[in-house]
């Protein structure tokens, strides 16, 4: 069973689904959910294979595409992106299962968009080939991109386009890189073979200078300070399952590039230039945690939230040590779990206050004790409180930060591991702040009641997935350091 | 019987389970017992434990059992694994045994709450973790239970979570523990850098090799002593621990007195060889120990809440032991960790009687004159402060001379060091029997509905009151010093293959004969009972309408910590995440985005493709951007 034809099956449903009458409101949605079940269970085969390391038919695939231009559909498959499209179904499920009953507009084009993004980020995942992998980063994007202006808040055309901009100029970097590269290789080609010789081809300044290019896209997606300022806008402004695709898979993105194309290819540039990216990543972390801090808008903390841990993640990326890239792995599937978690009961608390200020939330807990269980376990996961998910890799990450190799010197490395430490503190402030303005205190809202604040089924089971994939890994972390570690 | 360890923190992990899933299910009897014979069978497998312990080869003082590999990658290897010896035995049996009598009073004492289910959850939770705390073969599995142990007191802090100010309490104490433990964390990856593991037995064999008082050693035991500071409220992150009292007074009992505040001093005795090759540190140590003991007793003086003075009181002991931990002498300090346990808990579970029998009142202005109406309440207070203000035979006499014995011992500033914690042991004495006076004897002054409804608790929660009382009478039993001709120092006997390493490179300037050791006994019993006779001629006749003014005003405000912190530190921060919000972020670098977009934004309206709104001009870049790459292969064609 080939992850391609997941591929396939995304792209084929989620085009039947536009076609869906319009009267045909639940149909979209329950397609949608068995095609991420679906995927749920490939991936995780997939997963089985990777670590078990004996099936390199399925793992590495490759057929004729572009024989002209060199370009050919190759897929690879190896722990890291294994467990990120794991986490891309498991993320898909979630979603759908926090939509469903929530009368979303225009549902038939809504699940369709989805299942075409979730399409093109397994694509993304698995692709072998420069030129693949442009044309899926960009298939992810599209659909994201309509969901972004066709659904949400009031000024979701203005927000829209804010972070078009960003995302036009990063493609356009990196096509421009991209195709440079290309240009470089020995018998022209997109392969992923071809691109891996290039260190010994280009000189030093290419070398620098594509790095820069590559980064600056891939930044962008993540994103790194000071490239930011799209995600706070564009979270608060999408509807809540949109902006759950962008925070815990899409996000990823960026990261993945970076461990599977940036830095093996241009590794020296990425030693050179591994304590300014470094720096920028702790800068952004300590920046995004004050920033956290002071929102009153929930979707903003969150957003900014994400931005301190990604910050870290990136960090840990950019050690060049194997047990804090490893826990950027961990991380980032578990980032994504806990993501999905925070933003379902978002979703939940924001369509009951009607609002999305926290100053006029409050005493969730005694109307809905449910929910404060899940809003603590997730927030202390998200504050890498040991025996959460959160941990392990927050752990390996700081270990990686710390023992960092190609840094200018020993004293960046304690410097940057306090810096990143005060996120941890920061950290703990703004989740524990806004814990207690939504679920603590007084009922502030007359008009909720016991009755009107309970979960949905579909809530509830996917509240629950989280808080058991929290604890579980939590406890015993072991087979994502396995999966992520090949 | 060591194979069986995981038996330990087993039971309260059920007993979670079981209170946490059946809260609203389970009745209350159930609710409540069954987190309490959770904690009782941790308390008999202990015993058993401990009994093994006893008789093990000294050579093997301590047994490992490894539960699981908790995760390993490359080298670097951590199993959730138990240790079990002296030290780890001796704590099991103080957390297990006090856990089980606060478990029994919190019967009593919650009996009308509503979240009485979660209140047994919380608490079992809270011994969980603080067994994984103590338990840990290494820094990982300590961290784990350092931070859970926290999370717990959050959640109990907060615990009725509808009142504010309860709330930023517990916010507080969760936020100031991560100061601390940001400090546990550097201090562990600097260990995994130099030794490879975290494991305790292997890194104390390798410390032999670091120069002593070289810059490693010191990182290490400083970063872990900030760790420290923040679990066990010491200057400058004290200022939590008086706030956590907004949660239940067992709670403060058992987390904020007995068991985890005490946190810091195991994780520095049970490093005890990385502290001893580090005598800057451990300068350092005492430094702040003495300067926390001194300041939390000055402001225990002039305080009117009834737990803000015990909460103060036990910052103040926590001193004392850091104090002793400063000049090696950790037996002394876990000596002290154990009768401060006995005698601070009766105190909190005595507090809560009061409470609990006014009604809910704490200022001890509104009370007075309780001995005749809570007999049992006041003769086990009563104990409670002779063995704190350090009046021989009872417990914390023994201890607390232990730490002054060898504080005027260590150097030569010794007698100055043992001067002035004379003045912070008379203090005590005074501040504690204030706190008597003032609430047991004089005229009743609450209102008239109190006096109506004051009545002795039941018998639920006077029992464990009087098994304390027994135990802080009879608990400097285990280290009566060997000059009273009644043996050997048991507790140092004891403690001895755990302090081996250390000893053996400490060596005491112990010049004391045993005339200058009793000597110094006299003279600490006089002063103790000075403070007693200062605070029976002040506040015999208390006056409650009194004022304070000038160095007691200042001393009710605690010193100022709460505001001086607040403008030096919270204020700025957010002033300076609002100037970042406002000013970079909106205006620098969004400012940046928009100039960029609007460029783009004029280029492409001539082109009039913005009217289909972005979605259309978006696919025609993408278009653009397909062909534009064609040509450009066609050309390298």
């Amino acid at each position: 069973m080939s992850i391609i034809y997941l591929i396939i099956l995304a792209i084929a449903v989620g085009i039947f689904t536009f076609a869906i009458h319009k009267s045909n409101t639940s149909l979209a949605a329950w397609l949608a959910l068995a095609v991420s079940t679906v995927g749920v269970g490939i991936t995780a085969l997939l997963c089985r294979i990777v670590v078990r390391g004996n099936d390199g038919d399925v793992l590495d695939q490759r057929f004729d595409w572009l024989p002209d231009l060199g370009a050919s559909f190759a897929t690879h498959v190896n722990g890291m992106s294994a467990a990120l499209c794991l986490l891309a179904s498991i993320c898909f499920v979630l979603i759908i299962l926090s939509t469903i009953n929530k009368n979303i507009e225009k549902p038939n084009s809504f699940y369709g968009l989805l299942l075409l993004s979730f399409a093109g980020l397994i694509g993304v995942f698995i692709a072998w080939d420069a030129m693949l992998f442009y044309i899926f980063w960009e298939l992810a994007l599209i659909p994201v991109y309509f969901l972004c202006s066709m659904w949400g808040g009031e000024n979701r055309i203005k927000v829209s386009f804010k972070f078009f901009i960003y995302t036009f100029v990063g493609s356009l970097l990196m096509l421009i890189g991209l195709i440079y590269m290309y240009n470089k290789t020995p018998n022209h080609s997109f392969s992923y073979a071809a691109f891996a010789q290039l260190k010994d081809v280009l000189t030093a300044a290419e070398q620098q200078g594509l790095f820069w290019m590559l980064f600056i896209a891939f930044a962008i997606k993540m994103p790194i300070f000071p490239l930011h300022t799209w995600q706070p806008a564009t979270y608060s402004q999408s509807i809540t399952p949109v902006t759950m695709v962008l925070s815990a898979i899409m996000v990823k993105m960026g990261l993945f590039a970076v461990v599977r194309w940036l830095n093996p290819i241009l590794p020296e540039a990425g030693h050179t230039f591994s304590t300014v990216i470094m720096a920028l990543c702790v800068i952004g972390i300590v920046y995004a945690s004050l920033l956290a801090m002071v929102q009153s808008n929930i979707k903003k903390l969150v957003a900014y939230s994400s931005i301190a841990h990604i910050g870290l993640m990136c960090a840990a990326l950019f050690s060049f040590n194997d047990i804090g890239i490893i826990g950027a792995g961990v991380q980032m599937f578990s980032h994504g779990i806990n993501i999905i978690g925070m933003w379902i009961l978002v979703y939940f608390i924001e369509t009951k206050f009607k609002t999305k200020d926290m100053n006029q939330m409050g005493g969730m807990a005694a109307l809905n004790p449910t929910f404060a269980i899940f809003l603590v376990v997730i927030t202390l996961a998200n504050v890498a409180l040991p025996l959460t998910n959160g941990f392990i890799g927050e752990f390996m990450m700081f270990n990686g930060i710390f023992n960092a190799k190609y840094l200018n010197g020993n004293t960046y490395n304690v410097l940057f591991t306090v810096l990143a430490g005060l996120g941890i503190i920061l950290g703990a402030v703004y989740s524990l702040g806004m814990v207690q303005k939504v679920a603590f205190g007084d009922v502030k809202d007359n008009s909720l009641t016991k009755e009107n604040t309970k979960f949905t089924n579909f809530e509830f089971v996917a509240l629950c997935i989280v808080t058991i994939l929290v604890i579980i890994f939590g406890f015993y972390p072991q087979p994502i350091i396995d999966l992520v570690k090949i | 019987m060591s194979q069986y360890i995981y038996l330990v923190p087993l039971f309260p992990l059920i007993g979670f389970l079981i209170a946490g899933l059946g809260r609203n299910v389970l009745g209350k009897t159930l609710l409540g017992w069954i987190p309490s014979m959770a904690v009782l069978a941790s308390f008999v497998v202990s015993l058993l434990i401990f009994r093994d312990v006893q008789h093990m080869d000294p050579e093997h003082a301590s047994v490992v059992v490894q539960i699981y590999n908790f995760f390993h990658v490359g080298n670097f290897s951590v199993n959730f694994s138990f240790q079990v010896d002296q030290l780890s035995t001796l704590f099991l049996l103080i957390i297990t045994g006090i856990g089980f009598l606060i478990h029994v009073y919190s019967i009593g004492y919650m009996s009308h709450d509503e979240g009485f289910g979660k209140y047994f959850a919380y608490l079992n939770l809270f011994v969980f973790n603080m067994l994984l705390l103590v338990l840990g073969s290494n820094y990982i599995i300590m961290f784990i239970g350092w931070e859970g142990v926290g999370l717990c007191s959050y959640l109990l802090i907060g615990f009725w979570y509808k009142k504010k100010e309860y709330c930023n309490a517990a916010k507080k104490a969760f936020i100031m523990n991560r100061i601390g433990d940001l400090g546990f964390l550097i201090a562990v990856f600097l260990i995994i850098s130099r030794f490879g593991t975290t494991e305790f037995s292997e890194v104390f064999r390798s410390q032999a090799g670091i120069v002593a008082n070289g810059p490693f050693i010191l990182a290490v035991t400083l970063c872990l002593f900030i760790g420290a500071t923040g679990k066990s409220a010491q200057l400058p992150l004290f200022t939590w621990l008086p706030d956590a009292m907004a949660g239940p007074t067992p709670v403060s009992a058992l987390i904020h007195a007995a068991t985890m505040v005490t946190a810091g001093v195991y994780m520095i005795v049970r490093s005890n060889i990385l502290f001893t090759i580090a005598p800057v540190t451990q300068h350092i140590i005492l430094m702040v120990g003495l300067a926390t003991a001194l300041i939390a007793a000055t402001i225990a003086t002039r305080q009117n809440d009834i737990k803000k003075v015990l909460a103060y009181s036990t910052v103040s002991q926590l001193g004392f032991m850091f104090m002793a931990i400063g000049v090696g002498a950790y037996t002394a300090a876990v000596f002290h960790v154990i009768t401060h346990a006995f005698f601070k808990a009766l105190l909190f579970l005595g507090s809560g009687s009061v409470i609990h029998g006014m009604s809910g009142e704490q200022d001890i202005r509104m009370m007075g004159g309780l001995k005749d109406k809570m007999k049992t309440t006041y003769y086990t207070f009563l104990i409670g402060c002779i063995a704190i203000a350090g009046i021989p035979p009872l417990s914390g006499f023994f201890s607390k001379d232990e730490i002054m014995m060898h504080l005027f011992t260590n150097g030569a500033y010794g007698k100055v060091f043992w001067a002035l914690g004379m003045i912070a042991a008379f203090m005590t004495a005074f501040y504690m029997f204030r706190l008597l006076f003032i609430t047991f004897f004089g005229k009743f002054r609450g209102t008239h509905e109190q006096e109506h409804h004051v009545h002795e608790s039941p018998a639920l929660m006077t029992m464990p009151l009087i098994v304390l009382a027994i135990l802080s009478i009879g608990g400097g039993l285990i280290g009566v010093p060997e000059v009273f001709g009644l043996g050997e120092h048991w507790l140092k006997e004891w403690l001895e293959p755990i302090l081996l390493k250390s000893e053996l490179a400490h060596i005491y300037i112990n010049e004391l004969s045993h005339r200058g050791e009793l000597l110094l006994m006299a003279i600490a019993v006089i002063i103790a009972f000075l403070g007693i006779i200062l605070a029976w001629s002040v506040y015999k006749n208390y006056d409650a309408k009194k004022q304070n003014k000038g160095i007691a005003k200042f001393l009710e405000d605690k010193w100022l910590f709460d505001e001086a912190y607040d403008n030096a530190i919270v204020k700025p921060t957010f002033a300076a995440a609002n100037v970042l919000k406002t000013n970079v972020e909106e205006q620098v670098i969004d400012g940046a985005v928009n100039g960029v977009g609007k460029l783009l934004h004029a280029a492409s309206n001539r082109l009039r493709y913005l009217q289909s709104g972005m979605v259309g001009f978006y696919l025609f870049i993408m278009v653009a951007g397909i062909i534009a790459l064609a040509i450009l292969l066609f050309f390298i064609h």
